[in-house]
């Protein structure tokens, strides 16, 4: 009889046959191996004479050993004929892609294929856990691998490395995805995140499928997190107190922060560009706050001849910076939140800013993350260099978690922000970006290319798939990978972060068992925890 | 190779007939009672010093002396066994004789599944194989090649005759004509309408 091999076991599902470095192995299955068990995106061994590769699997074709077959297929009403030829004449091969070898130091980048008739099984937990880390302090669990109970863990030190970018269309769980790693940074103390939370998702509570309402991360950590508001009325409405609520004072703001709003506000480069004259005009903490006040149309012409600017641009700047008198949040004087909010982070507290109802305001939504970001990172920026190399006296790494950067990243303006240079300069100064965004294709190729993880649930439009791969090892191949994603809970994961390419689902968040997995006590326990604790520090009452 | 078939069952059995013409690829013996040939796809063997064994792919009977042709006798009689009882000679006159594809041989007390270096001798015995025999040999179907390659008149309804007999010495009879099924698959993967007629002739079993 034939070799049994040749049928194929659940722990074996083909042998290598063809392939190369660069377009990847070909695997026939083996007769046993249902082609349609196999699916893109999963995590494979492939065992080689001497070595042992890590690979996924990035396409599955029909082939047959003779084009008669394609034409005259045979008589598969007759269960015999059936499954005879099946796997035989008409065979599946899958094609995969070779990331890792099995090295005596671990798991490191393949740099060869392994050769002909190497088995390719699918990867067991033991090879999940070898190649991305068992659950620790270091390795937050973000998901399993597609059909695997194993948890597939990030290592969230390099995470917080470099900036990331979480995507995906929207729908596809880009802010579970997002929460669990802002959690994944703060249980690993490898970080402070600033997340500057546009749909209020993040803080104290986020809203799942069908209104149901999921903990935020204030629920859950509440003595590591703090909820900034810039909107109080929306929190009361709510019955939450934030703990501080940011107010912006128009002499904060500088002509720069106007700049980034251009798109938004429809202003040309020119009436962009008086800004600069005005400030140089009236002051750097006044041009604002006395421009807003100016009335009427002659004197903003007399203005404009002053400061030898176009006339009707500096109309249109009145007109549109008239706006921001509307926001609630701005008033005329400064109120430091940028020292608050660094006075949270250096305590190792997590900020959390909701914007309540100016989160549908972009031009808010803009202003305030960019003005915000560009004196914290000035800040940080000084300390660093004051630090000269001594990590004692280093500001944390801090983490900014952005939304809908694709509006004010696009390539246009991303050199001129704030947002452009941190992913430029990575971690130079321990400031990095998480940006949340559904579409990656518009944001700047370069501050992409600066992205150290990528983390993207499913994409459909050709522009952002090739954006979010661009440049990624095997990008090509991963792109079937990306494209047939699940539209719920399912996200490719490449970077940085993980050793590898792989589909996870991501891990379930908003039962109660999922938020004690994470580290959370309900009353009862934290009675009596703090019973423990009492007990602990004092002696039972008894002693 | 496997273990060797025991010597018991060699020549527990009486003879079929002799080997009256051997080469390294095929022999053909003669019955020696008229019609009593093993059908298509049997398997047969040798009894010389070492034993080769066949695989039945034609079976003629026909005039001892190729000059003499028969003639029809039966216009008087009621039936052809009639004909033969008031024609005692016919027995002496007409022969039966039965091609066989060597499939493999015993050397040094193993069984090997590929052609013998020397053919038998001529007036070798010749046996067929029963259950147990049949069973062991279909162990491994490595000598299919040489079946499906023979130069007889229908190849593949010597394979597929000889698969069907087998799989009913194996206990169970379809899981055997599945592989076989696939190791003919894998051989004939290029001729996708041989490999699909000699499955229909199996699928029918």
């Amino acid at each position: 009889m034939t070799e049994p091999d040749i049928f194929g076991t659940p722990e074996r599902l083909g042998m290598v046959v063809a392939g190369s470095l660069t377009d990847g192995v070909e695997v026939r299955l083996y007769g046993g191996a249902s082609i349609e068990d196999v699916k893109v995106g999963t995590f494979v061994t492939l065992q080689g004479d001497r070595a042992r590769f890590f690979g996924v699997v990035t396409d599955v074709s029909l082939r047959a050993t003779d084009q008669a077959l394609v034409s005259m297929p045979p008589d598969v009403s007759d269960p015999y004929i059936a499954s005879v030829v099946s796997g035989t004449a008409a065979y599946g091969v899958i094609k995969v892609e070779p990331m890792l070898i099995q090295d005596i130091e671990g798991p490191m980048p393949s740099k060869t294929v392994p050769s002909h008739f190497a088995t390719v099984s699918p990867a067991s937990e033991e090879d999940i856990a070898l190649v991305f880390g068992a659950e620790g302090e270091r390795n937050f669990w973000i998901g399993s691998p597609l059909d695997m109970e194993s948890k597939l863990c990030l290592n969230i030190q390099s995470l917080v490395e470099r900036s990331n970018g979480v995507f995906g269309k929207s729908g596809t769980g880009k802010t579970f995805l997002t929460r669990l790693l802002l959690i994944g940074i703060l249980q690993s103390n490898s970080a402070v995140n600033l997340v500057f939370d546009m749909h209020g998702e993040y803080g104290w509570e986020g809203s799942a499928e069908g209104h149901r309402k999921v903990k935020g991360l204030k629920q859950l950590f509440s003595s590591k997190v703090a909820v900034f508001s810039l909107d109080e009325e929306s929190s009361k409405r709510r019955g939450l107190t934030p703990d501080y609520v940011v107010r912006i004072g128009f002499d904060e703001v500088e002509p720069e922060d106007i700049e980034i709003l251009c798109g938004i506000l429809d202003l040309s480069s020119v009436a962009a560009d008086a800004a600069y004259s005005l400030e140089r005009h009236y002051g750097r903490r006044k041009w604002l706050g006395e421009f807003l006040n100016l009335e009427g149309r002659e004197s903003l012409f007399d203005l404009a001849d002053a400061i030898s600017v176009n006339g009707n641009a500096l109309a249109r700047l009145h007109n549109r910076l008239s706006r921001l008198k509307r926001f609630g949040f701005m008033d005329e004087k400064g109120h430091s939140s940028v020292d608050r909010i660094l006075e949270y982070l250096d305590r190792g507290m997590h900020v959390v800013l909701e914007f309540g109802r100016y989160g549908s305001n972009l031009a808010a939504y803009i202003l305030v993350a960019n003005l915000l970001t560009r004196r914290i990172y000035a800040r940080y920026m000084e300390r660093k260099e004051r630090a000269s190399g001594d990590p004692s006296i280093e500001p944390r790494p801090l983490v900014i978690t952005i939304e809908e950067a694709h509006k004010y990243l696009t390539s246009d303006i991303a050199s001129h922000t704030i947002f452009g240079t941190i992913a430029r300069e990575m971690r130079k100064y321990n400031v990095t970006l998480m940006l949340v965004d559904q579409r990656p294709g518009d944001i700047d190729e370069e501050v992409m290319s600066q992205l150290g993880t990528r983390i993207t649930c499913l994409l459909d439009s050709e522009k952002d798939v090739t954006s979010v791969l661009a440049g990624a090892p095997g990008g090509r191949k991963l792109r079937s990978v990306l494209s047939r994603l699940e539209s719920k809970q399912q996200a490719l994961v490449f970077g940085h972060a993980v050793p590898m390419p792989v589909v996870i689902e991501t891990r379930t968040y908003g039962t109660p068992e999922s938020y004690r997995e994470l580290g959370w006590k309900d009353a009862v326990e934290l009675k009596a925890q703090m019973e423990r604790d009492a007990a602990d520090l004092f002696g039972s009452g008894e002693a | 190779m496997d273990q060797a078939l025991t010597e018991v069952n060699m020549t527990a059995d009486a003879p079929v007939g002799e080997v009256v013409e051997a080469s390294t690829t095929e022999l053909v013996t003669q019955c020696h009672e008229l019609y009593e040939s093993p059908s298509l796809g049997a398997l047969i063997k040798t009894g010389g010093e070492d034993t080769v064994y066949g695989v039945v792919a034609e079976v003629a009977t026909r005039s001892l002396d190729p000059g003499r042709r028969p003639v029809a006798m039966g216009a008087r009689e009621s039936d052809v066994e009639a004909i033969y009882s008031s024609n005692p000679q016919l027995g002496r006159l007409l022969s039966t004789e039965f091609r066989s594809v060597i499939v493999g041989h015993m050397a040094d007390g193993c069984l090997n599944r590929y052609v013998a270096p020397l053919p038998p001798k001529i007036h070798d015995m010749v046996y067929p194989c029963h259950e147990g025999e049949a069973r062991e040999f279909s162990g491994s179907l490595h000598f299919l090649p040489l079946l499906l390659s023979a130069q007889v008149g229908s190849p593949d309804d010597v394979a597929a005759a000889f698969l069907r007999g087998v799989s009913r010495s194996h206990v169970d009879s379809r899981a055997f004509l599945v592989d076989a099924g696939r190791e003919l698959a894998s051989l004939l993967g290029g001729d996708i309408h041989r490999l699909n007629g000699i499955l229909r002739r199996l699928s029918h079993d």
